[in-house]
């Protein structure tokens, strides 16, 4: 019984340094863990597989580097895909720290693939006002990108030729730690009937739930566990899986401090019901 | 004639109104002017990063002025802000782009900015699990009911909760499919019907808050 009370009034650090090691220990030891793919990220892969070769996906980096565990692994599993299957990714950034995370992974990738830069990819960059994007992009892409993210005209690029607005392009990813996904549901998905699919922080994926449900996004990947899922989909297991027994012990652990909290408790209001049956 | 809070009520109402009308009528003149006002929104979505500048500098310079506790985390706020931007501008020079391989605005990015931001979101887990210890009690009914279900979603979401039992993932995304979502449904509408009320009553000019 004591204990349990000496349990409840336990000095927190001590909580902290249970959650590092269950963190740090998995990511030293490498325990492996199936993951199963769930329908919604399923989805999203299934939809781009149907592409036909040479479409064009906009991907937008709506994310910045608290969440680049989270996002920068779907983000490589999905260039893997799209490279792999000739389709053609057009990087845009809203989020203005995201810009060297959503270069770096395109980067990476597209040399791993052996893609070419203006020819089967290109990157964008960064503008301010994202809304004002959003529609001006169902218009005219140049009228925001006139110039890619290293200054050149977006003319002088083979791939952006024909590519003037959403009704040329196949798919926009979007990226999201925050809340911009709602204005891309709201103007390139409600008004230009953009074909959308989201890859959200776990903390934030419930609420795309009904988009998801509605039809509103073509599927859903939610968090790290959303990445892993990619990652084993495209055959090519990498940091997210790696994150899977970090996650699931650091969530049993959670789970653990919780009910022992709650033993605690019961215990505690036992005996002040006791006491002042007295 | 139109005088005083008269002005700025009649330009909202005449901007929200042409908004509007381009929405459903994308043709000349409206699709015209909507794309010119979409362009003065990026210009200035462009300069609300110069106030927050300005407002975040000017009162970390009033905190150290006056000798505030914790001023030294002010110093150290002003001279790191200082120290990126004199980079940036050198490397942006130097490379056309601050984010080159060789650019010292990159290590920057790298090595500070990059674990800064990672570190302050992975605190979110220490918090959550002492938060969660010492606060996520079984008191009654719905906080029980709140308890198991986040225990069985929090298992059924990673790896671990398929090795306990195959049901478990499917059983979570029953939750997030059906009971989660239609809660967040009905917030979502009354989010956005709220928000469209009050988008009408400030282009009708019933809702004057924003002018005070």
């Amino acid at each position: 019984m004591n204990f349990f009370i000496k349990l409840s009034k336990i000095d927190r650090r001590f909580i902290y340094l249970f959650i590092a090691l269950v963190v740090v220990l998995p990511l030293i030891f490498k325990p492996k863990f199936p993951v199963v793919v769930s329908k919604p990220v399923q989805d999203v892969y299934d939809y781009i597989e149907k592409l036909p070769e040479g479409s064009n996906v906009l991907i937008s980096i709506d994310y910045d580097a608290a969440s680049m565990p989270e996002q920068q692994p779907f983000l490589e599993a999905l260039l893997r895909q799209l490279f792999k299957n000739k389709l053609k990714p057009i990087l845009i950034v809203q989020w203005q720290l995201g810009a060297p995370l959503g270069t770096m992974g395109l980067e990476k990738i597209a040399k791993e693939m052996g893609a070419v830069y203006g020819v089967d990819y290109i990157n964008l960059g960064y503008r301010p006002g994202y809304v004002a994007q959003m529609v001006g992009i169902g218009k005219e892409i140049r009228d925001y990108f006139k110039v890619d993210y290293k200054n050149i005209l977006l003319d002088s690029f083979p791939m952006m030729k024909n590519v003037h607005n959403y009704n040329d392009i196949a798919l926009l990813v979007g990226l999201e730690a925050g809340s911009t996904y709602l204005a891309w549901i709201e103007y390139a998905g409600g008004r230009f009937k953009q074909k959308i699919a989201l890859a959200l922080n776990a903390v934030s994926a419930p609420d795309a739930y009904y988009f998801y449900q509605s039809g509103q996004i073509v599927g859903l990947v939610g968090g790290m566990k959303g990445a892993a899922e990619y990652e084993v989909l495209v055959d090519k297991p990498d940091l997210a899986v790696a994150g899977m027994a970090s996650q699931s012990y650091s969530h049993l652990v959670i789970i653990l401090f919780i009910v022992l909290g709650n033993i605690a408790y019961f215990i505690e209001k036992g005996m002040k019901n006791k006491e002042g049956g007295k | 004639m139109l005088k005083g809070k008269g002005i700025p009520i009649f330009i909202t109402f005449l901007v929200g109104m042409i908004m509007i009308i381009s929405f459903f009528i994308p043709h000349k003149p409206f699709g015209d002017i909507e794309k010119i006002s979409l362009n003065w929104y990026s210009i200035i979505a462009g300069f609300t990063m110069l106030l927050g500048v300005d407002s975040l500098i000017g009162m970390h310079f009033r905190k150290l002025k006056r000798k505030d506790e914790n001023w030294f985390f002010s110093l150290v706020l002003i001279l790191g802000f200082t120290a990126t931007v004199v980079v940036g501008i050198i490397e942006t020079v130097r490379f056309g782009t601050a984010f080159d391989d060789k650019s010292y605005f990159t290590y920057i990015y790298n090595y500070f900015i990059v674990p800064l931001q990672s570190t302050m979101f992975s605190l979110l887990a220490f918090f959550i699990a002492s938060a969660a210890y010492r606060a996520f009690r079984a008191r009654n009914f719905d906080a029980t009911l709140l308890l198991i279900t986040a225990i069985i979603v929090m298992l059924g979401r990673v790896p671990l909760g398929e090795q306990i039992s195959p049901y478990l993932p499917k059983f979570t995304e029953w939750i997030m499919q059906v009971p989660q979502m239609a809660a967040k449904r009905g917030i979502g509408l009354g989010i956005s019907l709220g928000a469209l009320g009050v988008s009408i009553r400030i282009i009708l000019g019933i809702e004057r808050s924003y002018l005070s």
